[in-house]
Formats: structure tokens, sequence, C-alpha cells
């Protein structure tokens, strides 16, 4: 589903990624781990189509296709999904009005006809119950003066929404208690099945209890410096990522 | 000859011409004075620094509509709010149109500026209301040297008027340059309610030039809210001066949406006379080209405990530029008075440019007076969560600008008027999306 190859990106010649290779199947949870500054936003900013970000070598291949000349939102279209690690606010804008902006955006980019409103009405209702959100926080701005855990349960609800192939979740458990995480990842896992995939980019094991990883990745200095299973997540979380470090500058 | 002197000469043919009353003829003989000593603004005055009308003012104005000219409702009907039932005041080049008008004198007086200055059974209030909130400068004195036609509107005490009154001046571009200087009265007695909608449109490329003055009076307790819709077309240009005069415990709101013209100038005039009185001045504005459009405004606090609100957005794109001056004076007198600004821009591009100004005169020692003003560009981060979302950039773009605007838009009591605004903007920014926020 998503292959990416010797990728490096720049942010004002800076150079963020240095190689990254990485390959997610349908039906796989991939975990990408690392200390802060490692470059997992960026991975995530990249595949998404954040235009700050230059990519100078590699490429990014969804569904068999070249996606790094893309726009984020023909990405978005072709099923790409990024969950903010910091969601932001846009006053005026109710979550309602927004979800229904982009579902029908995103149809008539298929080609397809608006969703009729009493669909929209009802896959609007189904979704907020599967993250337990109060009909009244739909009508509100988006992501004005939610808290942390509204905002990451608010993402997981657009997933729902727009029902991506792949979803990148950068940092969703953080800001959450634990009942917001489990309400997210008892969400995620609902929308898991064996035609899309996850990428959890995460600095805790936490999350990764919740959501079961098949590959744990560790990302340091912008490259993969090592793969395993979600045993290597236990591992970080025990020993943190200084090990991984020597053995990455030794 | 230039415009001032075409105008000066014009004057005495003028008034000779129409059936006016004695004391609205020596208003306007007061007025020609004034307006003959003082000149068309220029720069040099501190209120104009920024709106430079030579560009308008060089074209050869025809100053009185010479032949009447009718128009069919379905060639006009898209510039009407048609889904609702209102009452209509209609010009065409500066003469009033029955034929498109639904007027009514039925407990209340929806008609004409002629026929209230010529009849006797108006003549009192006339003599009581008429160029008595109106400010004597240059082009206000212009409009009323030469005042003879427009809206007049009397609600008397107690009346909730469910009808919005529409009030809107074609120009058909008949001559090949037009001015036109519409004159309304607007007089809300005790406990009235009333809502009115103006639109000034013209319908050919002809340039036209509309000096206009509209004096409001919200007696004690009344509630008068008036929209202003300027979408014309790139030749018409506007000077629009509405003045309102507020008695105790009244509420008045203006709301002002300029989208499209030559040359906006909107001066706006607000005096508290009387305790817990409301001002609302609002408005949206989002332009693009050559566009110029230019807020002027005042309240004026005299007592107190009473409060205004100021809340201008402005949308730049291209190399139009725009302008926002906001007076606040607090006299002495007007204790606890509550005054709030806010002019909040965006320049979408780098050759377009906004002068905002708040200026506030505060004589009094209690009070809350805050305004802010910002300008700023579109959230580039706010562009990309978007667009992650499947939104395209230009959607994108367009729901940003409609979430910036919206609690201006918000504040609009009429629904079909908002969905009519909504839809404006929509078009003027290119999208098909139906927002509904």
């Amino acid at each position: 589903m998503l292959k990416i190859n010797n990728l490096h990106a720049n942010i004002e010649d800076k150079s963020i990624l240095k190689g990254i290779n990485l390959e997610v199947k349908p039906g796989e949870v991939h975990a990408i781990m690392g200390p802060n500054g490692s470059g997992k936003s960026t991975l995530a900013s990249v595949i998404a189509g954040k235009e700050e970000y230059e990519v100078t070598e590699g490429n990014i291949v969804f569904e068999g296709e070249d996606i790094e000349e893309l726009a984020a939102e023909e990405r978005a279209h072709k099923g790409v999904f990024l969950s903010f690690q910091y969601p932001v606010e846009i006053p005026g804008v109710s979550v309602t009005n927004f979800m229904k902006t982009a579902i029908n955006e995103s149809r008539k980019a298929k080609g397809l006809e608006d969703m009729p409103a009493k669909d929209m009405l009802k896959l609007i209702r189904e979704k907020s119950e599967l993250l337990e959100i109060d009909r009244k926080f739909l009508s509100r701005s988006l992501n004005e003066g939610f808290s942390g855990g509204e905002k990451k349960r608010n993402e997981i609800f657009q997933m729902a929404m727009l029902e991506p192939k792949l979803a990148i979740l950068d940092e969703t458990d953080s800001g959450l208690d634990i009942d917001a995480l489990r309400i997210v990842a008892n969400g995620v896992n609902k929308l898991k099945s064996k035609d899309n995939a996850v990428v959890v980019i995460t600095h805790y094991q936490r999350l990764l209890d919740h959501i079961v990883p098949d590959y744990v990745h560790v990302l340091y200095n912008g490259k993969i410096v090592k793969s395993g299973s979600k045993e290597l997540a236990h591992e970080l979380e025990e020993k943190g990522y200084d090990w991984i470090k020597e053995e990455v500058n030794a | 000859m230039d415009l001032k002197e075409k105008l000066v000469s014009s004057f005495l043919a003028f008034e000779n011409s129409i059936d006016i009353d004695a004391y609205a003829h020596d208003v306007r003989s007061d007025a020609i004075k004034i307006f003959e000593e003082k000149g068309f603004p220029s720069k040099k005055e501190e209120a104009w620094k920024y709106t430079s009308l030579n560009s308008i003012l060089k074209e050869d104005y025809s100053v009185f509509p010479k032949q009447e000219n009718a128009l069919e409702y379905p060639q006009v009907k898209k510039y009407f709010i048609h889904d609702i039932d209102t009452y209509k005041i209609i010009f065409i080049d500066g003469k009033y149109s029955s034929h498109l008008s639904q007027t009514t004198h039925d407990g209340i007086d929806v008609c004409l500026m002629s026929a209230a200055l010529s009849k006797p059974k108006y003549q009192l209030i006339i003599e009581n209301y008429f160029n008595k909130a109106a400010e004597k400068d240059s082009l206000s004195s212009l409009n009323t040297a030469f005042s003879s036609e427009g809206a007049y509107i009397h609600i008397p005490k107690n009346k909730i008027v469910e009808k919005p009154i529409q009030i809107i001046h074609f120009s058909t571009g008949n001559e090949s340059a037009t001015m036109l200087q519409p004159r309304n009265l607007i007089v809300v007695d005790e406990n009235s309610h009333v809502q009115i909608i103006e639109r000034h449109q013209s319908l050919t490329s002809n340039p036209v030039l509309t000096n206009s003055v509209t004096e409001v009076f919200a007696n004690k307790r009344a509630i008068v809210d008036y929209y202003k819709i300027q979408n014309d077309n790139e030749n018409a240009s506007l000077i629009d001066h509405t003045f309102v005069k507020q008695s105790r415990e009244s509420f008045a709101s203006v709301h002002t949406f300029s989208f499209g013209g030559k040359l906006i100038r909107n001066n706006l005039n607000f005096y508290q006379n009387g305790e817990r009185i409301d001002s609302t001045l609002k408005g949206i504005t989002i332009i693009g080209e050559k566009q110029h459009v230019d807020h002027n405004t005042l309240v004026h606090h005299i007592e107190p405990n009473c409060e205004s609100h100021q809340d201008y957005k402005g949308i730049f794109d291209d190399r139009s530029t725009g302008v926002f001056n906001g007076k606040v004076v607090v006299e002495k007198e007007a204790q606890k008075t509550n005054a709030f600004q806010a002019n909040n821009n965006i320049l979408i591009s780098d050759k377009a440019s906004i002068n905002t100004k708040p200026q506030l005169e505060i004589f009094a020692d209690d009070v809350k007076c805050s305004h802010g003003c910002t300008i700023g560009q579109l959230d580039e981060s706010a562009m990309f969560y978007m667009r992650s979302r499947g939104i395209p950039e230009k959607e994108a773009k367009a729901l940003l600008m409609f979430a910036f605007s919206n609690n201006v838009l918000e504040s609009v009591k009429i629904p079909e008027l908002k969905q009519r605004i909504t839809k404006i903007i929509a078009n003027k920014l290119g999208v098909n999306i139906g927002f509904d926020l």
C-alpha cells in the first residue's frame, strides 16, 4: 500500500529525513518510535503533503503511484489521512460543516454527487457514537477551546468519517488521560480492517498496549535504525533510547 | 467646467424645477453655500488622507436624470431579496419606479422623499428631522442641496414592522456618466421595530457616482436594523453618509457588506442622545483588483450607561486598498460607557494594503473602551489541516475567509439576507460549497 524508498526531506535547507525506507501492507499496523527531534512528525507531514518540506531524494509510492508531487488534498482523496499531533483551531467553522465540506469535496474529486443530507447525518451520528462524542460538540467551532483529549478524539472521529486506506496517527496519545486513550484506541481498532493500514507515531509505548502493532520501527536522526516486532516497543519503554543512540553512533 | 462648478451652477435651475416647501428650500440654499465654499474634499484633509476622489471626479457626469427608464422585474429580480415578502422603494436613475415598488401608508409611511418634502401632512416631521442628524461637511451638504428623492420611512410608535423594507437604486447607464444623490429619511418612533436593506446597483459599465445621505432617528426603545449591500460593478462608486441619532434605550445596527465597486467610502456616524443605548456597527469587506473601500465611523457617546460595538472584517486581494478609521468619543457625562471596536484584516496579495486607525477620545473616567486592529495573512497551518482532509486549496481558503467573517454574518437577523450574503461571498471567492455557517 505504502512504499517509501530512500526518502530525504529538507525544511529551509535543513535536512531532517536522511534516507527512510518503509513498506506498509494492507491490514498492517506499524509503530514508529524514536526520541524527540528524530524526524517522526516530519515523516508524517511529508507523507501527508505539507508543502514546507522539500523532498530532495527518494520517493513515496502509495497504491502503486508516486505521490510526492501531489497536493495534500489529492493525497487525502486517494485515502491518506493524518491525525495531527496539534490539531489546528479554526474558529467559525463547526465540526459538522467541516466534515460535510471534507466529505463532499472528496466525493466531488471522485466524480460523485454530494452526499444526501440524510445520509450525512446518519453517518455523523454513527461515527460520533463510536468515539463517544456528544452531539453538542459537533456544532462547536473546530478544535476551538477543545481540551487535549477532545481534540484527539475529534481527529479519530474525522478518520472514522473519511475512512482512509492509510491512517497516520501522529502522537495521538499525547495529552490523553487513560479514559480518552481507551476511547481513541478503541475507535481506531474498530476502524481497522484487512484492507486498510495504520502507522502509529509515538514517543511512548502506552498507546501500543491498545493499538497493537505488527512492526515497530525506531527513527533516529532521520533514519530508521532498527525494526522489530511489538516486543521492541517494550524494550524501548524499559531501557529508553540511549542504547539505540549508542548502537548507531558506535 | 469641472464638476464642482457644474453642480453649483445647476443648483438654481434645480431649485426652480421642483416642488418643495419653504423650510426645505432654506435648508438647501444654505447647503449649496457650504459646498461652494468647501468644495470636494482632498487628501490634505485628515479624514480623506487615504482616499482620493480625483479619479472619479474627472468624469463628465450628468447631474439630473434626463429621461425616464423602465426596467422589468425579471431583468433585475436577482438584486432583490425576493424569497420573502418585503416593502420596496425602488429608483431607476434617481427616479422613483412605482412599477417595481411596493410602498404603504397603512399605519406606517413607507414612501418617497419627494412626497414628504412637498406635502403639508409631512411638514412637521420634515421640520423636526430633515437635515437634523446630517453633518455639515461638503459632500453631505452637496447631497442636502440636491436632495429631492429617496426613501421616506416613518414608523409611528408601538409598531413592529414585520416585513423588511428594501431600498434599491438602479442606474441604467443611459447617460455616458451619471451622478446620483439619493436622500433617505427614516424616523422610528417609540417602541417600534424596523429592518431596512439598501442596495445601489449599476446595470451597465458607464460610470456612476452616488453621493448618498441617510438620516436615521431611533426614538425611545426603538429597534432599527439597517443592512447595506455594496456589490456594484467596477465603474460604480459610492460615497455613503449615514447618520444615526438614537434616543434612550434604543437599539440601532448598521451592517455594511462591501464586495464590489470602484471606490466606496462609508461615513457612518452614530450619536447617542440618552441613556442605555446600544449601537452596533459591523462590516465585511471583500475586494480585489484595484478596488478601494474606506470605512470612516464615529460613535459619539454623550450620556451614561450606553454601549457601542464595532466589528469590521476586511479581506483584500490583488492591488485593492482598504481604510478603516474608527473614532469613538466618550463625553465627560458618559460614565459607564462600554465601547468596543475591532478591525481585522487579511491581505491575500502582497500588493494589497490597508490603513487602519482607531481613534479614541475619552473624557469620562469610569468607562470600558477596547479597540484592536490586526492585519494578517491566511493561516498556513489551518490551510494544511483542511487540505489534508481533502478540502482543495481554493475551497479551504474560502472556508477560512467565511470563518473569519462569520461573527459579522451571524448577527444578520434576516435569514434570507444572510443566505444571500453568503452566496455573494461564495460567488466572489469562486467556490460552490454549501456553507451554512
